[in-house]
């Protein structure tokens, strides 16, 4: 075990993860970390965030960090898998050999399929380079247009606000988050971008971007026939999984790379981390992919211990959190299908817990301004020990009470 | 613009590093790869587990506790004591040279 080459394809979370639990758990053999951005792994949740303000501190780890721990980074993309060679085959010719390969390949944003979309100035988020040109495109940038009101979006257009751009949000569902977040919690955090002077428009979809003769948006134009002015568009509208590897090597994708509760693909020596990995989980009722820096990390950790000859299945609780204004948002669980929900705290004064339930047993609990609810949440999940609808409904009901051991 | 600060591990391990002005505790120890900081949300005080004990003989003044971390600390995974804080919510400046600070047995 200690003796055999590890390659690792992806420098995200997921793939630094990997590496470093790797290590952490005193794997002895060669590992290799195939990085396709051309930089060593950063954090990306700051760069919707605090990145486009000004923070710029994401390193995930000191430059010196990787020979000392013996991590091979390579830059390349990785093109292809020989299976029955066991190598990866990378886009400068170089074949790489493995006895584990560990599948960190991320995803990448969706882009809208509508006339004009190829405009200068129409933008994605999700890499580094990504957010140095939104951050420069801010700078004198009069009117934003924000393509989806998701994660993305919003905290982008929390950052433009701070930056005082004028933005306004669209997003195709009648509610903001909708994939995610309950009815109480969405509709609390429009209330607060509003406050904060972006535009939300709910309900609408964006037909077409006109632009001027030199190329450049102008226009965002909307089902409904209104037109928006816009020199600068980001379009937050969710992320498609790199399965393109797996596939290649003919391996089952389905959303996602297709894994089991070890994260396995379907060749016991590939495995698949983070975003790219559809995998089962006990906390969802179906198998599921899942986009957070949690998942990244926990399903690292996991897939090294099991390549260095663990057997116990991945169960982490999934949690979630976003910075947007003044909220701290958090939640934790699944909320996926919930057909109930109570709310704790004061909605008010911007600190409250809605907690989901789905056929009376809870499946989320979503933070705002609350970590503690949102910590407590997360260990009583774990523990599967969880309160009815009437126990957070009662008076005087506290989450960390009902949790104490 | 740099400021030494002394990282002590409950095994009696002790790690001494230069911490640039203006980031976190927490991403000193991150940074430089030293355990028992996990900062999961990456700093956001949202977490809690970047717990640690400020040494008990330290007089050096250090910046001020906000409510969503004064929260937090009532529900880590170590016991919470007069001297702990989050380490995400401490930016480093040459007022802090010298810091000592201790990681609890345990952040989650």
């Amino acid at each position: 075990m200690s003796h055999i080459r590890v390659v690792v394809v992806g420098g995200g979370q997921a793939g630094f993860q990997t590496c470093a639990a790797l290590r952490d758990n005193g794997f002895e053999g060669s590992l290799t970390l195939v990085c396709g951005e051309g930089i060593l792994p950063y954090q990306r949740p700051p760069l919707s965030k605090g990145y486009l303000v000004g923070d710029a501190d994401i390193g995930l780890r000191a430059d010196s960090y990787y020979p000392e721990q013996r991590v091979g980074v390579v830059t390349a993309i990785a093109a292809a898998v020989d299976r029955p060679a066991r190598e990866v085959l990378l886009d400068n010719g170089v074949r790489l050999g493995y006895d584990r390969l560990v599948l960190a390949t991320g995803a990448r944003p969706r882009s809208l399929p509508v006339p004009g979309s190829r405009l200068d100035g129409i933008l994605p988020l999700r890499t580094l380079a990504d957010a140095d040109a939104l951050r420069k495109a801010l700078t004198g940038c009069r009117r934003l247009v924000i393509i989806g009101g998701g994660f993305i979006g919003l905290e982008v257009a929390a950052a433009a606000r701070k930056l005082e751009v004028d933005t306004t949000v669209v997003e195709s569902m009648p509610r903001a988050m909708a994939r995610v977040l309950s009815v109480e919690m969405a509709a609390f955090l429009v209330s607060v971008h509003r406050s904060h002077g972006a535009t939300v428009l709910l309900g609408r979809l964006v037909t077409a971007f006109d632009g001027d003769v030199t190329g450049r948006v102008r226009k965002v134009v909307l089902d409904d026939g209104s037109r928006l002015d816009a020199d600068l568009v980001v379009v937050g509208i969710g992320v498609v999984p790199n399965v393109e590897l797996a596939v290649s090597a003919r391996l089952p994708v389905d959303d996602g790379i297709v894994v089991d509760s070890l994260l396995r693909t379907a060749d016991e020596n590939i495995f698949a981390v983070g975003d790219c990995a559809s995998f089962p989980s006990p906390h969802t009722p179906a198998r599921v992919r899942l986009e957070s820096v949690q998942n990244a990390v926990d399903h690292g950790n996991s897939v090294a211990r099991t390549i260095l000859g663990g057997s116990a299945p991945y169960d982490a609780v999934p949690w979630f959190w976003s910075d947007q204004h003044e909220v701290k948002l958090q939640i934790s669980g699944i909320s996926t299908g919930h057909d109930h929900t109570v709310v704790a705290g004061s909605l008010d004064a911007g600190k409250f817990s809605v907690f989901c339930f789905r056929w009376g047993r809870l499946v989320a609990v979503e933070s705002a301004n609350r970590p503690a609810d949102h910590v407590v949440s997360r260990r009583a999940f774990a523990a599967g020990k969880l309160p009815t609808p009437e126990e957070v409904a009662a008076p005087g009901f506290s989450l960390k009470e009902f949790a104490a051991p | 613009m740099m400021a030494k600060i002394t990282y002590k591990h409950p095994d009696g391990t002790v790690t001494i590093v230069d911490v640039q002005a203006g980031r976190s505790i927490m991403r000193g120890a991150v940074s430089n790869s030293i355990n028992g900081i996990l900062a999961e949300c990456g700093g956001g005080a949202t977490c809690g587990t970047c717990h640690i004990y400020i040494d008990e003989d330290n007089t050096i003044p250090l910046p001020p506790m906000l409510d969503l971390e004064d929260e937090l600390l009532e529900v880590t995974a170590s016991e919470r004591r007069p001297n702990s804080r989050l380490a995400c919510q401490m930016p480093v400046s040459d007022a802090l040279d010298g810091l000592v600070v201790h990681m609890p047995e345990k952040q989650l």
